[in-house]
């Protein structure tokens, strides 16, 4: 593990302030690391899709959420209806392949992320279904926020509600993540299409919004990833805009830290001591910028970064996901390279 | 008169419904036909069918991988006698839509396909190593087919590729495809070096117009199918063109063999979508020198065995033992050739650069 001393801290903070973004992130010290071969044992005839989400359990249990395929889509009565094109796998903490958790699921087609949350219930968001669906540890669906759209248009019409309004409703469009805080609200992060963070109770029942699209404080380029730590607060990752806004746990704004590039996928560790891995992931259309990843404090602090974009290993394809339970041991999720890396920081 | 009109209507019809990219009858003369004889003898399981055999390749150990357009687009492999061996990719995010298959050196196998423009590198026991492109998100839903000009061409981003070879180095070559008219060099690692041509079709040398196939031969030259230009152009290792051949028809692939004495095959596929007469005048595949001599051609358009209706593929690692894939006839088949014992002819060679 790398280490900033005190000094070099303060220096960043001081260019933070400043926003002397650039140069924060080329000062940043390199963590070295490795990437663990074939971290994940595919049965013969199962293949990994982009990887929208990959999260870890209590007992060291992984879970993938990948796009397999493309949904396909049927000629109905008078409307055609989309089905399928992600599953979610789950391997054990030697990456042994388990088993497969919602088959054939009604809420899956496009996957954007796996979250476990602290009694290792399983959470899927779903990009293009609109949904985050709860699973308990046993695989049983135990509790369904948004609702799919029963038809698609064909050929597409520009998305419902894709104009980043910030609709204040408990229905999704195109959302990318989701958190709770030590209570169990829950904080979607909704997403591409409607620009904002809705936060409901531990019993689903919906009870704030804020964000819409734009740049000025409290709003989204896109609403790209979401963190909580310990006290409350929430952290959304705002990619298009290039920073993370920190929001306290009504969403009034706070601070925002902005030298980390397209911050789109975000870790927390647990406590104590919690830190954040963010991801300034390349796009999708290009490996020859961005891509690394950074270690912050809470406080935006830059401890560390390292990788870049490519497709060897050590090197990531547009990361939009990051598993940072084992604090030194990552697991990240990539959409270019259709797989998982393990990763151990030094 | 009334009638002359309505004859008139159907040739404008039939006209309209002609494929975009022509057919064109070869111009050189006088080439030797080679003998040879075909067997069809993949045995597939119980159920299980060949759809469009769009790609062909085989590996060091003779096993002939299939990537073909079944209901889902499939990849099959069989060892050389035609027994199934295995499948690869079995709902694999990279595969909608086939267009080709090849192996490398060290049998890795690359598939390329224009439905996902997705190209995947998979390890001889199907394990994805590594890919080129990415797919267009499904999440923006079922989009309409583009008007007007291409897009200006990205990288990292194909569209409607076509194919994959390598030099001798590793470095990948792409030939890209049917809405980009370019061929692409990346570094063994997937990194962008250069590329010929551009989103934009044209006619002079370094353009492209459909570039449909390509192979890189043992000195890093790429040799390319500019089918809708009907010539052949074989660009140097830094995508720069130094020679076409114009006299084969119109250029659906190309394939160079192994061993000491390589040759190169050149397809003047009969069309999808015939006019009568086409049968007669295209479906040969012509065997070349890598110096553009000619020395044979063999084969002819048809629906039977062992004639070929629409060769796609053409996998000639042993010169003497073809395989070659089918669209229309959703066929393989192994031709087999005595050695050439045929006199040489030379061709008219395309204009030097």
């Amino acid at each position: 593990m790398t280490r900033t001393n005190g000094s070099v801290r303060v220096l960043f903070f001081a260019m933070w302030m400043t926003g002397s973004a650039l140069i924060a992130q080329n000062l940043a010290p390199e963590i070295e690391f490795d990437s663990v071969a074939n971290p994940l044992q595919l049965p013969p005839g199962l293949y990994l899709g982009e990887v929208g989400g990959v999260a870890s359990d209590s007992r060291g249990d992984l879970f993938v959420y990948t796009r397999t395929g493309h949904p396909t889509i049927s000629i109905g009565t008078s409307r055609p209806f989309a089905h399928g094109g992600s599953r979610l796998f789950e391997f054990d903490r030697n990456g042994k392949f388990i088993g497969e958790i919602g088959k054939n699921s009604y809420g899956f087609m496009v996957a954007s992320q796996v979250r476990v949350d602290r009694d290792d219930n399983i959470w899927v968001v779903d990009e293009m279904t609109d949904m985050v669906i709860e699973f308990d540890p046993h695989g049983r669906v135990a509790m369904l926020l948004g609702r799919k759209a029963e038809n698609v248009s064909v050929p597409a019409r520009p998305a419902r509600g894709g104009d980043g309004a910030g609709q204040p409703t408990d229905l999704f469009d195109r959302p990318t993540d989701v958190a709770w805080d030590s209570a169990g609200n829950i904080f979607v992060a909704d997403g591409l299409g409607n620009c904002r963070v809705a936060k409901f109770d531990k019993n689903g029942k919906f009870v704030a919004s804020w964000g819409k699209r734009g740049k000025a404080e409290g709003e989204f380029a896109s609403v790209r990833g979401i963190a909580v730590d310990a006290d409350g607060n929430v952290y959304v990752a705002d990619g298009g805009n290039r920073r993370i806004q920190v929001f306290d746990n009504d969403g009034n704004f706070k601070t925002a830290f902005n030298n980390i590039g397209n911050a789109q996928a975000i870790c927390m560790t647990n406590r104590p001591d919690q830190v954040l891995y963010v991801s300034n992931s390349n796009p999708s259309d290009d490996i020859d910028q961005d891509g690394e990843i950074y270690k912050m404090g809470l406080d935006g602090t830059i401890l560390g970064k390292f990788g870049r974009a490519g497709k060897l290993l050590k090197e990531f394809g547009t990361v939009n996901a990051i598993d940072c339970r084992g604090r030194n041991t990552l697991y990240v999720g990539e959409i270019g390279n259709l797989r998982v890396q393990k990763l151990i920081l030094h | 008169m009334i009638r002359r009109i309505i004859v008139l209507s159907v040739t404008l019809a039939m006209a309209a419904a002609a494929p975009s990219f022509g057919q064109r009858e070869a111009t050189i003369k006088d080439v030797p036909e080679i003998p040879f004889s075909a067997v069809s003898n993949l045995k597939l399981p119980q159920g299980e069918y060949l759809g469009e055999a769009i790609g062909v390749a085989t590996n060091s150990k003779g096993h002939i991988f299939v990537y073909h357009r079944s209901a889902q687009t499939r990849l099959f492999e069989f060892d050389r006698a035609g027994n199934f061996v295995k499948e690869i990719g079995s709902g694999y995010y990279g595969f909608e839509f086939a267009h080709s298959v090849r192996v490398d050196k060290d049998d890795n196998i690359w598939t390329v396909d224009e439905g996902t423009n997705m190209i995947t590198k998979f390890s001889p026991d199907g394990k994805v190593l590594m890919v080129l492109g990415s797919r267009p998100p499904a999440v923006l839903g079922a989009q309409p087919f583009p008007a007007g000009p291409n897009q200006p061409a990205k990288k990292y981003i194909f569209c409607r590729p076509t194919d994959v070879g390598w030099d001798p180095e590793g470095n990948i070559f792409v030939s890209d495809g049917y809405c980009n008219n370019r061929v692409v060099k990346y570094d063994k690692d997937g990194r962008f070096l250069a590329q010929a041509g551009s989103e934009k079709p044209g006619k002079a040398l370094g353009e492209f117009n459909l570039p449909h196939g390509l192979q890189v031969d043992d000195q890093g030259n790429a040799w390319v199918a500019d089918r809708g230009n009907n010539r052949y152009q074989i660009l140097d290792n830094d995508l720069k063109p130094f020679r076409e051949i114009t006299n084969l028809g119109t250029a659906w692939t190309v394939c160079i063999s192994q061993g000491l004495h390589r040759y190169v095959f050149f397809s003047n596929s009969n069309p999808n979508g015939n006019m009568p007469g086409t049968w007669d005048t295209t479906g040969e595949i012509y065997k070349a020198e890598l110096d553009g001599t000619v020395v044979g051609k063999f084969g002819q358009a048809g629906k039977l065995a062992p004639e070929f209706q629409v060769v796609h593929m053409i996998d000639c690692r042993n010169p003497n033992e073809l395989v070659v894939g089918e669209i229309e006839s959703w066929r393989v088949q192994k031709l087999i050739f005595q050695p050439p014992s045929v006199k040489p002819v030379t061709i008219t060679k395309g204009k030097a650069q």
